[in-house]
Parts: structure tokens; C-alpha cells; sequence
């Protein structure tokens, strides 16, 4: 690790308390030995400008690196490609040196240009990128996604070890961009050889590559014995299977024929598989950024009420709900989930309180309740969750009529503000990066409330929304000023009830006798299911 | 004969042109956005409208329809929306898969169900038949989820005698198209049944009795042929039947096959793989009905094609 030399630099670096630098290894960590994961969806590509997918996610993160990473099994960020960074006093200026000698899977150096490159091409329309709209605060990005210019004007390469990016506003969510899949480096001579059949043919920097993937069926992931990290990966490779009922992974893993169902333990099984100690024992439990939430359409009669909603929230009971998934998950008080920061500590939310709930109607001129509908993905449990929902409406004199649909229909029904209420089950945020500011915007603040956007309860607060602006501001993600503000937003939220928080989802990862390595790897918040780069076998 | 099947073939063309649009226009007016599955939940709505605009999406119907069969008719099927990859490259992939299931499904409904009716004609009446009946019942109606489920856990978790699910050798293709096929031998038993009993009571079944044939002979060599006319229509038909089956099956077997492909699309809405599903199964289903009809007359004499 390069010292940081600058005074500004310094002054930075110690600002950023959540930056670690290493991660210890298990010292019995053995190389060598492949592993069999299972899904049940087909992989749709590993080109990391597209993949947004549950399974592909942690597989591209394998494959590629981005300028920034983070520590296994934390949220914590700490460099990647690049071995050090300033950031301007003022916050919009970025200047990231690169690590020497680093190769692409195909053996050619990476360079300043190929940052330049990837960051042009992730913006660029003609890539079609989901991840696209993250890159918005760099300087120049409007042109770009407006067709208007082909590169990034905000990304200039200082010499083929250092790369400049200006931000045209400070955020301070920057660097967590920076180590999302969508930042990573590709170069630029296999993009133009394989076209949008990359996703294919994927060639990263990453601590594996691409061997074998048989569409439909299989695909292994070899050791990239050139890796810059030391010592890393351990595993030989990897094999995904896809195409698998996780009923059948979880059979296979009792046979010994899978190390880690990527899918998880199946909703029917759980209660088998923890009440046996010998599997139990090989299940590893952790927190999720994830919350499970109803929203309540301000704009729809009588939900534009506050006191409507309000008395929603006192109504639903929260713990019988997670007890309907085997109590895998943990009721939420707020829109953030425990483990992000920001949360704020000590807050109870709407108690459970049918009497209460009863009132507030009242207060609304509601006494003898109304008709609604709730909207729900139609898969298992979440059918179930909805009747739940309605039993306990039912309870204040509200009729609730369910309607049950495809994922694409519910979403569909949200972005267009159609639906009353909508359980957010099977479509529920994840965070894309550890911070606060990741459930805001699209999903609270009054950017997702245009037709389309993914804030069903087409709930925006100006007031609120300046307020998250302001908090993003901040040069520092962690700072604890900026923290309590983003914990202030979420309080405001919560006083307009746009949502019921419901849960937060607990991951059970359960994994075969052989599979070593921290549990934390098992639970890694941002490789799902386990960081591949760092588990390894002990037989 | 010429005539017919040039007129068939017509025919043909025609049904398929008919399959396309209904199927075009039912996504069409789908309550589902392909453009947010594509864009994701942190769009911008800037990024939404480009890429709306780059697949066309923002034309009218009818310029879309005429987009894609003219691209139909020249074979290329587009690109999947969401893997970028080329429908074509993507069905080609995994339907040799499916084709070797639907094969496999096809021989053992047709050796179950085939056997099991020949029998309860045999012995109509009497508590074997209706024992065989109430069976065949069981088997239409028991989800194919469930049954290949437990085929799974009998034979490969217990008894390990075949592997748990996959694709490659003729021990994983076993379970698979018996799970498949049972669904089928119910109707072909039922089927069977009914055609073998009104053989059996055809004045010529009688003459060949008065000869003094054999019991097994009259029944391999005289009654059989006659009885299994009705089921090679039905084999036709049931390409098209099977393609319900066939999702589930290699769902729950990990069987590589456009099923599990086209559930995948479904879900995500994503078009030019849910149109290319459909175009080739809805082909398989002409194409099989066609060779039905036209493999009916070489066993049948009597029957003319026109």
C-alpha cells in the first residue's frame, strides 16, 4: 500500500474511518479443491455493465474487479484496482493511482484507458446498462446518456497509471459506486471481439475466470493463477449448476453432491434442516440490507390521509408475519434495515395496537372502514404474508382484496401508481451498496415517484428530499454528521407512513462438511451467497 | 398426395403467421414493461426512454409485428433482451435437449399406457380393468411437480439407482421422461381401452377365432394394428400438450431443455425469447400433426389423404 503523500490526501484518508486496508486469512486456509454451487435461474450474463441478477452478482465480482472492493464478509471499503486515492478538499475530485501489474485474463496490462473505457461504455446508452443512473454525479453524464457526447468528460486518464474523476456535486456515495459490478474494468479489445455477446465471453481482472459454460446447464470458473492479490483465490474452481429445484439442491447437498444451494434452504425444508443439530450445524445465519415493506399510495382515497395510514401501520402485526416464514427474518421499526448505518438505534415505530389503530379511522371519519387492494408477487410465501395482511386490516374494518400476480405485473401496477398497496415481497430492497442513502432515492424520494419509478407510494416530500441532497453532500460517507442526517430523513419519512416497514430478511447459508473459512464469507453482504475468492475446502 | 401437402404446408405457414401476431399482441398489451426488467429498479428515466428507443419499443404495434417477422422470415429471432444473446443461439442450445426428453416421454407413455389398456380390454370388466382405470385416473390428474418429486427421492436419494437430477447420460434422461410420461399413458390406457374393446367385438376378430388362431396371436396380429390407429393422431396432438409438462419436468430434474428457458423469460418479459419459444413449439405442433396425418394412411389403407 502506497502512502498517501499530499496533505489533502491525509486529511482525507483519516476522515474515512471505515476504509480498512487488509483482510486476515484464516491460517488454515488450504489452496487447491473445486466447489459446486446450485440455481435454479439460468445465468443471464456475466458482463458486468448488464448482470443485476441475484445469482450473477457475486459470480461477476469473482470475475472482475472495480477501482474499489470491500473487505470479505464486511461492508467496509477498501481499494481494489486502484492502490490509493485523493479526493479533493472540496469533494469532486477523485484522483485514483493504479496498481502495477495487473494483467486482464488475456494477459494484457490494465491501464488509466481501460477505466476511461469502462466507465464511457457503462454510461454510454447503446449499453443499455441498469446500473447507469449510479454513475449520475460524475461530471459530463448527462451528456453522455443523452447521446449528446460518447465519452464521460469528468474522467480524464493522467498517465497510464492515474486516473482523474471530477464529480459535477460532491457524493459522497462515490466510492461505494466505484465497487459496484458496474464499475468494473473490462477491456476494451474484448468488448469490441465478442459485442454483446461479452456477457458470454466475460474477461475481467478478476480472482477466477471463465473455463466452461454450458448455456443452460453448467459453468466452471477456473483459478486465475496470475491473480494480483496474494494468495487468492484459494479454490481451484468453481462449478455452478443451474437449472436446480432448490428442493433437489438441498437433497444433492445431503448426498454430498453440492457444497452451497445458491437459492438458500427452501421455505418448506427450513424447519427440517434446523431441527436436525448435525444440519443445523453447517447452516450460517446472518443479517441482510434488506427490508420487507407495504406501501401505502398517497395518492389514492382514503391512503392520501395521514391518519389512514398510520392507523394501517398500528394494525399489521409484524411478528406473526415473520413467524409465517419460520421466523427467518426480524421486525422492522423503519425503512433502513439494523445492520445499515444510519439506522436509528432505539426508535419503536407504529406498536402493535389494533385499538389505537381503530382511533386514528375514526379520527379520519373512517370509523366504519373501507375497501382497498393489496398487490402481491405470486410466489410462495408472499400469497400467504398477503393474507396475513388482510386478516389484520380486516381487524380495523378495512377490506382488503388481494391481488396476486406476476413479478413483472406487480411492478409494473407500482411504477404506475395503480396500486393501493403493494407488499413488496420477492421484489423487497437490497441495498446495491452498504449506505443509507441506497434506500432513498429511487424508492422514497420524489425521483422514483414519476410514473415508472419504483417508489409505489409515489410519496415525495421537497422538504425531505433537499435534506437527503444535502446529506449526500458530504465528502465523507461515514461521517457521523452526515449519518444522523440520513437517520433524520428516514424519522421524517416515518411520520408520513408512506410504508409499513414489515421485516428485515435474515440469510441462512448453508454450506457442505468440507466447505472452510469464516462464517462472515458465508453472510458476505455484498457477495451473496459466499465470496468465492476467499472460502476454501478442508479435505 | 402432392396437392395435399403443398396444401397443408400452406396451411401450415398460415397457422403459424396466426400464432405470431395473437402471441405478439397478447405481450403487447401485456401489463408488464420489458424496458423496466431491462433498466432496473435505479434508472434514471432518461435511461428508460434510451433504451426504449434503441429496441424499438417506442413504435406502433403493427411496426413492431413487422419488425420482427421480417426478421422471422429471414431467421433471425433477435436478441434476448436481458442475456443479449441470440435467440436463436439460445433455443438452438437447449432444444436438442427437450426434443430428447419429448422422445423419451413419448416411448414410455406410449409403452405404459399402451400395455396397461391392451390388458383392461382384455380383461374388461373384471377388478384388474377397473383397478387399471382408477390408476390411469391417478396418473392424468397427479401434478407432475409431485410425482417427479418423489420419483427423485425413491430412486436416486434412496435407492441411488439413477443420478439426482441433470443432464448427459441415459441414466439422468430415465426419470425424466417416466415422470413425463406418465401423465400420457393415462389418456393412451384410457385410449387404448376403448379402441382395443371395439376391435374386439368386430365380426372379423370373431372369424379369426373360428380359425382357431391362438388368443395371442389374434390379439398381437389382428387386433392390435387396428386398435392403435386412433392413438398415432393423438401423438400429434400431444407434442403440444407435452409442452406444459415438459417446464415443469425439467424444472424439477435440472433437464436443460427451452422450457425451463421460456419460464425464465416469462417471468422477466422479456419478448424476443418468449416469441421464439412460442414460433418453434407452435412449429412442433404443426409439423407433428402434419406427419401424423401423414403417417396415418400407410397403416390404414382406407383412409385417402385429400
Amino acid at each position: 500500500m502506497k502512502a498517501l503523500l499530499t496533505s489533502t490526501a491525509i486529511l482525507v484518508a483519516s476522515a474515512i474511518p471505515g476504509l480498512a486496508q487488509e483482510y486476515t486469512p484464516d491460517p488454515n486456509a488450504t489452496p487447491g479443491g473445486m466447489i459446486t454451487i446450485t440455481y435454479k435461474d439460468d445465468v443471464a450474463t456475466l458482463d458486468p455493465a448488464i448482470g443485476y441478477d441475484w445469482q450473477n452478482w457475486s459470480m461477476i465480482k469473482s470475475l472482475f474487479d472495480g477501482l474499489m472492493d470491500y473487505v470479505p464478509g464486511t461492508t467496509e471499503l477498501r481499494p481494489g484496482l486502484a492502490e490509493s486515492y485523493e479526493v479533493s478538499e472540496d469533494g469532486t475530485v477523485f484522483t485514483f493511482t493504479l496498481r502495477e501489474g495487473v494483467t486482464f485474463h488475456n494477459g494484457r496490462e490494465m491501464t488509466a484507458e481501460d477505466v476511461k473505457y469502462s466507465l464511457d461504455r457503462v454510461t454510454t446508452p447503446e449499453t443499455q446498462s441498469p446500473g447507469a443512473g449510479f454513475f449520475a454525479s460524475i461530471a459530463g453524464f448527462d451528456a453522455i446518456s443523452s447521446g449528446e457526447a460518447d465519452t464521460l468528460s469528468g474522467v480524464e486518464v493522467v498517465d497510464p497509471k492515474t486516473v482523474r474523476i471530477t464529480l459535477s456535486r460532491p457524493d459522497a456515495t462515490f466510492l461505494h459506486v466505484m465497487a459496484l459490478n458496474f464499475a468494473s474494468i473490462v477491456p476494451k479489445e474484448a468488448v469490441d471481439e465478442f459485442g454483446t455477446d461479452f456477457g458470454k465471453n466475460p474477461v475481467g481482472t478478476g480472482a477466477f475466470k471463465l473455463g466452461e459454460w454450458t448455456i443452460g446447464q453448467r459453468l466452471v470458473f477456473e483459478k486465475n493463477a496470475d491473480y494480483w492479490r496474494e494468495g487468492v483465490p484459494y479454490l481451484d474452481g468453481v462449478t455452478f449448476e443451474v437449472g436446480q429445484e432448490p428442493i433437489v439442491a438441498l437433497l444433492r447437498l445431503q448426498q454430498g453432491e453440492v457444497d452451497v444451494p445458491g437459492d438458500g434452504i427452501p421455505p418448506a425444508k427450513f424447519q427440517e434442516v434446523m431441527g436436525d443439530p448435525a444440519q443445523a450445524a453447517r447452516v450460517v445465519e446472518g443479517g441482510q440490507l434488506h427490508t420487507g415493506y407495504i406501501t401505502l399510495n398517497v395518492g389514492i382515497e382514503p391512503l392520501d390521509k395521514l391518519e389512514v395510514r398510520e392507523a394501517i401501520n398500528m394494525a399489521i402485526n409484524k411478528e406473526r408475519i415473520t413467524q409465517i416464514i419460520n421466523g427467518r427474518a426480524v421486525p422492522a421499526t423503519q425503512p433502513l434495515p439494523p445492520s445499515m448505518p444510519g439506522y436509528t438505534e432505539g426508535y419503536a415505530g407504529f406498536a402493535f395496537d389494533v385499538e389505537a389503530a381503530k382511533a386514528k379511522l375514526a379520527e379520519a371519519g373512517l370509523a366504519d372502514g373501507f375497501s382497498t387492494e393489496l398487490y402481491v408477487m405470486n410466489t410462495d410465501p408472499n400469497p400467504r404474508i398477503a393474507q396475513a395482511i388482510q386478516q389484520d386490516l380486516k381487524a380495523i374494518g378495512v377490506d382488503v382484496e388481494i391481488r396476486s400476480l406476476a413479478q413483472a405485473n406487480v411492478i409494473e401496477a407500482g411504477g404506475a401508481g395503480e396500486a393501493p398497496m403493494i407488499w413488496s415481497g420477492g421484489m423487497a430492497w437490497i441495498a446495491d451498496f452498504p449506505d443509507p442513502s441506497n434506500f432513498y432515492g429511487p424508492i422514497l424520494g420524489c425521483a422514483g415517484a414519476g410514473e415508472g419509478g419504483w417508489n409505489w407510494s409515489k410519496f415525495c416530500d421537497e422538504s425531505i428530499d433537499a435534506m437527503a441532497t444535502e446529506a449526500d453532500s458530504f465528502t465523507d460517507p461515514s461521517a457521523s454528521e452526515r449519518l444522523k442526517m440520513w437517520s433524520d430523513v428516514y424519522m421524517k419519512v416515518m411520520e408520513q407512513a408512506p410504508w409499513v416497514p414489515v421485516f428485515n430478511e435474515q440469510r441462512y447459508t448453508m454450506k457442505s462438511e468440507r466447505m472452510g473459512g469464516d462464517d462472515a464469507l458465508y453472510v458476505d453482504p455484498v457477495s451473496i451467497p459466499v465470496n468465492y475468492d476467499y472460502v476454501f475446502v478442508t479435505e | 398426395m402432392l396437392g395435399y401437402l403443398t396444401r397443408r404446408l400452406v396451411q401450415s405457414a398460415l397457422i403459424l403467421l396466426g400464432v405470431s401476431f395473437i402471441t405478439f399482441l397478447l405481450l403487447y398489451v401485456l401489463p408488464a414493461d420489458p424496458v423496466r426488467q431491462i433498466a432496473g429498479r435505479s434508472a434514471t428515466a432518461q435511461t428508460v426512454e434510451n433504451i426504449r428507443h434503441q429496441l424499438g419499443l417506442d413504435q406502433p404495434l403493427l411496426v413492431q409485428y413487422w419488425r420482427y417477422l421480417s426478421g422471422l422470415v429471414q431467421g433471425d429471432m433477435g436478441r434476448s433482451y436481458l442475456q443479449k444473446t441470440e435467440v436463436a443461439t439460445l433455443i438452438a442450445s437447449r432444444l436438442p435437449a427437450t426434443l430428447l426428453l419429448m422422445l423419451g416421454g413419448i416411448v414410455c407413455e406410449l409403452l405404459i399406457g399402451l400395455t396397461l389398456g391392451v390388458v383392461a380390454a382384455v380383461f374388461r370388466g373384471r377388478p384388474l380393468d377397473q383397478g387399471l382405470m382408477v390408476t390411469s385416473f391417478v396418473a392424468v390428474s397427479a401434478p407432475q411437480f409431485v410425482v417427479g418429486l418423489l420419483l427423485l427421492y425413491l430412486f436416486a436419494v434412496q435407492l441411488g439407482w439413477f443420478p439426482i437430477g441433470g443432464y448427459g447420460t441415459f441414466a439422468h434422461l430415465v426419470l425424466p421422461a417416466i415422470t413425463l410420461g406418465i401423465m400420457g399413458s393415462g389418456w393412451y390406457s384410457r385410449m387404448m381401452r376403448s379402441s382395443m374393446v371395439d376391435v374386439l367385438r368386430q365380426d372379423y376378430i370373431r372369424t379369426a377365432r373360428a380359425k382357431g388362431l391362438t388368443r395371442r396371436r389374434i390379439l398381437l396380429r389382428h387386433a392390435l394394428p387396428n386398435a392403435i390407429l386412433p392413438i398415432i393422431a393423438m401423438i400429434g396432438i400431444d407434442i403440444g400438450i407435452f409442452m406444459g409438462g415438459i417446464v415443469v419436468v425439467e424444472s424439477v430434474f435440472g433437464w436443460p431443455g427451452i422450457g425451463q428457458l421460456a419460464w425464465q423469460a416469462i417471468q422477466r418479459v422479456d419478448i424476443p425469447v418468449i416469441m421464439g419459444v412460442t414460433m418453434v413449439s407452435a412449429t412442433a405442433i404443426v409439423l407433428g400433426n402434419l406427419l401424423a396425418d401423414l403417417i396415418t394412411p400407410m397403416i390404414d389403407p382406407r383412409i385417402k389423404l385429400r
